[in-house]
């Protein structure tokens, strides 16, 4: 293709002309199709929003409105007083809160024994790692409740930390271990070379250069805690629920009130997609840290 | 270029550490250092307790815990404590396995997830080939439209679904009414299981592709060009050049995402369970609502277990595949 365009002689330019055009229509048909992928994976999305912003009685109406005009704030009012919001925001973000801090700091020092020393069963701990996070979590639903039973943490808070642990952790572990594995050991040496403990020489050293990692990775176990669902609604009580399932039984109690109902969907899911957003790129260089060959 | 290599960490080329075997003070440097390390075997230890502790009390005590309860007889006066549980050997598993309705569950899980991942691998496939050749701005339209998608809580986006096929309101009634010759009002998807579950296939789908999407788009950009330029000059169809250029080199990850959907999507519970508004008609059980609800339900701990763990089975073979390819990172490593 190089060739051809770098000797555009002039018998040959009408054909190329042709190529070009031909190109540049098969272009637009690829353009197309791709805005088509654009709309239909974007519109729940956009759907949801548009309903929560219009009036109740519009968003009810058998011809749908496309654009929420007038804008209105109505639905947030009575989602915000059909029942009591903040209090599940509230336990979901402690729960949320504390399964990340507790996760990060076990996490972070699992994941430098297991990037940064040699020892035996390494490979075991690094597999075993792996599995833990293959578990599927909805089959171990019954034993949890029953441990939980046992050491007297149903409906507590602490107990659904607990629980949220067993997936953030194994996660954790594995994506600090890659953030880690990308900062060259060479640097911790030097400062140990120049009268740093190897403590020291993590914390001047290795920390600061994590922490961007370490934060990407905190945020997206905070995502992920904040939307789990299946334990919350095991463990906790109706009066304790937490923010997903109270998004949930909205659906059930008020099932019709649609309209409310997605702007009590908008207040939970736009704050984490924004949050999502802001760390998606530095979590997939993470997760993929030093996959791609040099 | 094998499986390992996408999916393990290797280090970064520029590494002093790694030098070529053939080179003896590298070597030299290497024997020094793994003996200091062995050393302080301890430390690594010390470091990866409170982390294997948390892991052994909420995953490890309960996995066997689920494989005992299924042996015994376990109701609610065993939760109270007023009895003890007892063993019943196989028969909660005899009890299960004669159950029509069990294996009803069970194929109805298959098809479930088997189609929902077919689904999700083939659009998802489809989807990253064509964001290679779309416009720059096009490519950015649809990475935001699937991150945000990605994004989205499950419960929001089951609710948002849910609001979509309403019967009466529902955006989706009215568009497929707009077509000649189809009347969609007032339909209601949710009166026949069959339907219902393409409704809630349909929403775990949604919320699949934006994942294999953006992992296969990086894979896909690992492709070297000139392998698929020669291929093209060697007369290869656009086909012919993704099934024996394109698609060997990103197998493993393919592999991987497979495994990964399946996994997911034979735990799809919450969807179920919050379009059907907490109590899922018969036709709409899938394998984990099954099982919760023999559990929570009836209060018959012991046949959900038994369930759980015909579940955790069924993956086995599954996993199994996706469990060789970890072994081989635990080699690379």
């Amino acid at each position: 293709m190089s060739a051809l365009t770098s000797r555009p002689t002039a018998a040959n330019a009408g054909r190329l002309a042709a190529v070009s055009r031909r190109r540049r229509n098969a272009k637009l048909g690829w353009n197309i199709l791709g805005l088509l992928v654009f709309v239909l994976a974007a519109f729940p999305v956009y759907w949801m929003i548009n309903t929560a912003f219009k009036p109740a009685k519009d968003a009810i109406d058998p011809k749908p409105h496309f654009f929420p005009w007038p804008v209105s704030l109505e639905n947030f009012h009575r989602a915000l007083n059909i029942s009591d919001f903040w209090g599940p925001v509230e336990r979901s973000l402690i729960v949320s809160a504390s399964t990340v801090v507790i996760g990060s700091v076990i996490g972070l020092l699992a994941a430098l024994a297991i990037s940064r020393f040699a020892f035996r069963g390494r490979k075991v701990v690094i597999v075993g790692i792996l599995t833990v996070q293959m578990v599927p979590l909805v089959a171990m639903i019954i034993p949890v409740f029953l441990l939980l039973n046992q050491i007297h943490q149903i409906d507590k808070l602490s107990g659904l930390v607990l629980t949220y642990l067993t997936f953030v952790l194994p996660f954790t572990v594995w994506t600090l271990r890659g953030f880690i594995v990308n900062i060259p050991k060479e640097l911790e040496e030097a400062a140990m070379v120049d009268g740093c403990s190897r403590t020291g020489a993590f914390i001047r050293v290795v920390f600061p250069l994590l922490a961007p990692g370490l934060v990407a990775t905190s945020i997206y176990g905070f995502i992920q805690a904040w939307n789990e669902f299946l334990y919350a609604l095991l463990v906790m009580s109706q009066d304790h629920q937490t923010a997903t399932v109270w998004l949930g039984s909205f659906t059930t109690q008020h099932g019709t009130e649609y309209a409310p109902m997605m702007a009590g969907s908008t207040m939970m899911g736009i704050p984490v997609v924004i949050l999502f957003l802001l760390v998606q790129r530095k979590m997939a260089a993470g997760l993929t840290a030093g996959a791609v060959k040099g | 270029m094998s499986a390992a290599d996408t999916t393990t960490t290797q280090v970064p080329p520029p590494r002093r550490h790694s030098s070529p075997p053939g080179r003896r003070p590298g070597r030299a440097r290497a024997t020094r250092r793994r003996r200091y390390l062995l050393g302080r075997a301890a430390t690594p230890w010390l470091l990866l307790a409170p982390c294997i502790l948390v892991l052994v009390l909420v995953l490890g005590y309960p996995l066997i815990k689920l494989g005992t309860l299924s042996f015994q007889d376990y109701k609610k006066p065993q939760l109270w404590g007023f009895k003890p549980a007892t063993w019943v050997g196989f028969d909660n598993y005899q009890a299960i396995l004669t159950d029509h309705e069990f294996w009803s569950v069970v194929i109805r899980t298959v098809v479930f997830a088997g189609s929902a991942v077919i689904l999700t691998m083939v659009i998802g496939m489809l989807v990253a080939l064509l964001l290679q050749r779309v416009s720059g701005w096009v490519r950015t339209l649809v990475n935001i439209a699937l991150v945000a998608s990605w994004a989205m809580p499950v419960v929001v986006a089951v609710t948002v679904f849910k609001w979509m096929f309403d019967s009466d309101y529902g955006v989706v009634n009215w568009t497929l009414s707009r077509l000649p010759g189809v009347d969609y009002t007032g339909h209601n998807w949710f009166a026949s299981g069959p339907e219902g579950l393409s409704v809630i296939m349909l929403q775990v789908v949604w919320g699949a592709i934006p994942f294999v999407v953006i992992t296969l788009s990086a894979g896909l950009t690992q492709v070297p060009k000139e392998l698929e330029e020669a291929a093209r000059l060697d007369g290869a169809a656009a086909f012919g050049v993704f099934r024996y250029v394109t698609f060997p080199i990103i197998k493993p990850l393919v592999v991987m995402m497979t495994t990964l959907s399946v996994i997911w999507d034979m735990g799809v519970f919450a969807q179920v369970w919050l379009m059907r508004g907490g109590h899922p008609e018969p036709e709409f059980q899938l394998l984990t609502t099954y099982s919760y609800e023999k559990a929570f339900g009836v209060n018959d701990y012991a046949t959900g277990s038994a369930i759980a763990l015909l579940t955790v089975l069924l993956l086995l073979g599954v996993v199994a595949v996706y469990m060789r390819q970890m072994l081989k990172i635990g080699e690379v490593e």
